[in-house]
């Protein structure tokens, strides 16, 4: 398995990114979106990965590493590695952690479905992390931040009230290759941001293989479909490879569902968020 | 306005709180004291000061008419020194506007109803609010001065025909959102603003007064940045971090005659021939069969 090209491979240089303006934009939003509906403390869920380091970081930064509380929450075939990870993180920060073993739960809940498979099971983890991190939201009076990218979010790779689930989202309009560079300048372990990216929802799991593609092909097909709009036949022009084109076209749509509320059923003149519209940071 | 043509201009580069008009009056009641003890003599508030900008349904219930109770109290804050400020303004015919109130010694001046209301991307405006239907300059202790909303200088005709009433400034309450990230020091919005409203100052030969909000309204990030740019283009103050801040900065109205002195754009502007080939081009548009 070849390394991600993270650091070591120049990025695409219309999504290289200005790493301290782009901090000083996350870190304000951070504190703001926070502290102006009357919180001073977010959770989330660490998993030793790029992108909740990342987000980590950026708390740490906007509420001080007392007021950011990870919760580090393995499964029995997670990779212990993701652990270390993750500690390392933390006393990096100085930040308060947690460390709850979902096995428990898992397994008892898996005992009466002994036939589920690895996806399935995968998508329970991620929702019983969600539940945790909802639980300890109102424990330690803290709101859950989010760490899904925009690259994930786009392909719906991503468990739908799971991982996706938060109040506050820091990264979800970053690409994955900008997460890197944002990381790296702000000193997450290189270690972190070079190893494979994985949601270690089982024992090798690897979203590059999953997903089919390299993230730093993903983003350049991304940055061309998504922020300038090009189409599928003008896609094909720049050289991208049809079946590449056709399969990143279909997951964006495919999972459209995700990144939206649950559909309602219209029957009046003012439905709830269609014609019902008011901004969520309504009176702050 | 001293008689030289010197004045201590101010511009609020605030957070309004979205959505709470009383909470951001009383706001504008300590922006004004402070701006009065720093000596200034004209106040801008960026758009939408008096409610945030992404109120959405909340434009009715954040409307104000142009008389009663509350533009008592909004007259009241010009006592001292001129206020320039936005708010929604509810007509009586229950029109809603996007608008720009100019107060000036207890009195209402002015209102500049935003003209171009973008409803694109990110911006739902049209959707919420009624489009002014004109730019008018008009009559100051400081000269004569026009006002424009945000998106109305991404439109070049909205400054042009100000110039040609004869504007000493240009003033421009602005609720940015900003976006673009690449690796340059600033936002691709900003970048955009900085050179608008620049060009603007030096082809128009006027003072342009531009004010911008900071703070967040559901992720989205307002840049700041706002800015004192004098008749020859150049920025006389500027405020670039995204913070709050009374940005104060004293100009000489002076500048103005001396720079079209120098370079008398607005003398030669063939105003006639520009009229004729608008009509012309617009005939050509509408001219078409089909």
């Amino acid at each position: 398995m070849s390394a991600p090209a993270s650091l070591s491979e120049p990025v695409f240089p219309p999504l290289r990114i200005n790493p301290e303006l782009v901090r000083g934009i996350l870190v304000g939003f951070i504190r703001n979106e926070v502290r102006k509906v009357g919180f001073e403390r977010v959770v989330l869920g660490l998993s030793g990965g790029v992108d909740s380091s990342l987000v980590a970081t950026l708390a740490a930064e906007a509420l001080g590493p007392k007021n950011v509380v990870a919760f580090i929450m393995p499964y029995m075939t997670s990779d212990p590695k993701s652990k270390s990870d993750a500690l390392q993180v933390v006393q990096q920060l100085g930040i308060r952690h947690l460390e709850i073993d979902i096995s428990p739960q898992i397994d008892a809940y898996f005992a009466r479905f002994p036939d589920a498979d690895q996806k399935r099971r995968g998508n329970k983890m991620a929702r019983e992390r969600m539940s945790i991190l909802y639980d300890q939201s109102w424990a330690w009076r803290a709101l859950v931040i989010g760490t899904s990218n925009k690259t994930e979010l786009l392909l719906g790779y991503g468990t739908i009230y799971g991982d996706m689930a938060s109040a506050i989202n820091p990264i979800g309009d970053l690409y994955k290759t900008q997460v890197w560079q944002l990381a790296d300048a702000l000193g997450v372990p290189t270690s972190i941001i070079q190893k494979a990216p994985s949601a270690d929802l089982w024992a090798g799991q690897s979203d590059e293989t999953e997903l089919g593609y390299q993230y730093r092909m993903i983003d350049q097909l991304l940055y061309y479909l998504v922020e300038r709009r090009y189409s599928v036949v003008e896609l094909k022009q720049l050289g991208f490879d049809e079946a590449f084109i056709e399969e990143i076209v279909r997951r964006v749509r495919e999972n459209q569902y995700k990144r939206r509320l649950p559909v309602i059923a219209k029957l009046s003149s003012r439905t709830i968020d269609r014609d019902f519209r008011y901004p969520r940071d309504w009176g702050h | 306005m001293s008689r030289d043509g010197r004045l201590a201009v101010g511009l609020v580069q605030m957070d309004p709180a979205l959505g709470d008009r009383a909470r951001n009056l009383e706001r504008h009641h300590q922006w004004v004291r402070q701006a009065g003890e720093a000596g200034v003599e004209l106040l801008i508030f960026p758009e939408l000061s008096l409610t945030g900008y992404f109120i959405k349904d909340l434009v009715a219930e954040s409307a104000i008419p142009l008389d009663g109770d509350v533009m008592d109290e909004l007259r009241g804050l010009s006592d001292e020194l001129d206020v320039v400020l936005g708010a929604v303004i509810e007509e009586p015919d229950h029109r809603y506007f996007n608008a720009s109130l100019y107060f000036s010694q207890g009195e209402l001046v002015h209102v500049h109803r935003k003209v171009y209301l973008p409803t694109y991307g990110m911006f739902d405006e049209r959707r919420y609010f009624a489009p002014g239907d004109r730019f008018r300059s008009f009559k100051t202790g400081f000269g004569r001065a026009g006002m424009l909303v945000c998106e109305d200088i991404w439109h070049l005709s909205s400054a042009y025909i100000l110039s040609l009433e004869g504007v000493d400034m240009i003033i421009c309450p602005s609720s940015s959102p900003g976006r673009g990230i690449t690796t340059d020091e600033r936002l691709g919005t900003a970048e955009s603003y900085r050179l608008l409203c620049r060009t603007y100052a030096q082809f128009l030969t006027t003072f342009f007064l531009y004010c911008n909000r900071v703070g967040y309204e559901d992720g989205a990030n307002f840049w700041g940045g706002s800015m004192v740019i004098g008749p020859n283009g150049d920025i006389i103050a500027q405020h670039e971090d995204a913070d709050e801040a009374l940005v104060v900065a004293n100009i000489d109205l002076g500048d103005v005659r001396r720079e079209r002195l120098a370079n008398p754009l607005l003398r030669d502007e063939r105003i006639e021939l520009t009229i004729n080939e608008l009509r012309r081009a617009w005939h050509e548009r509408t001219r078409k069969p089909f």
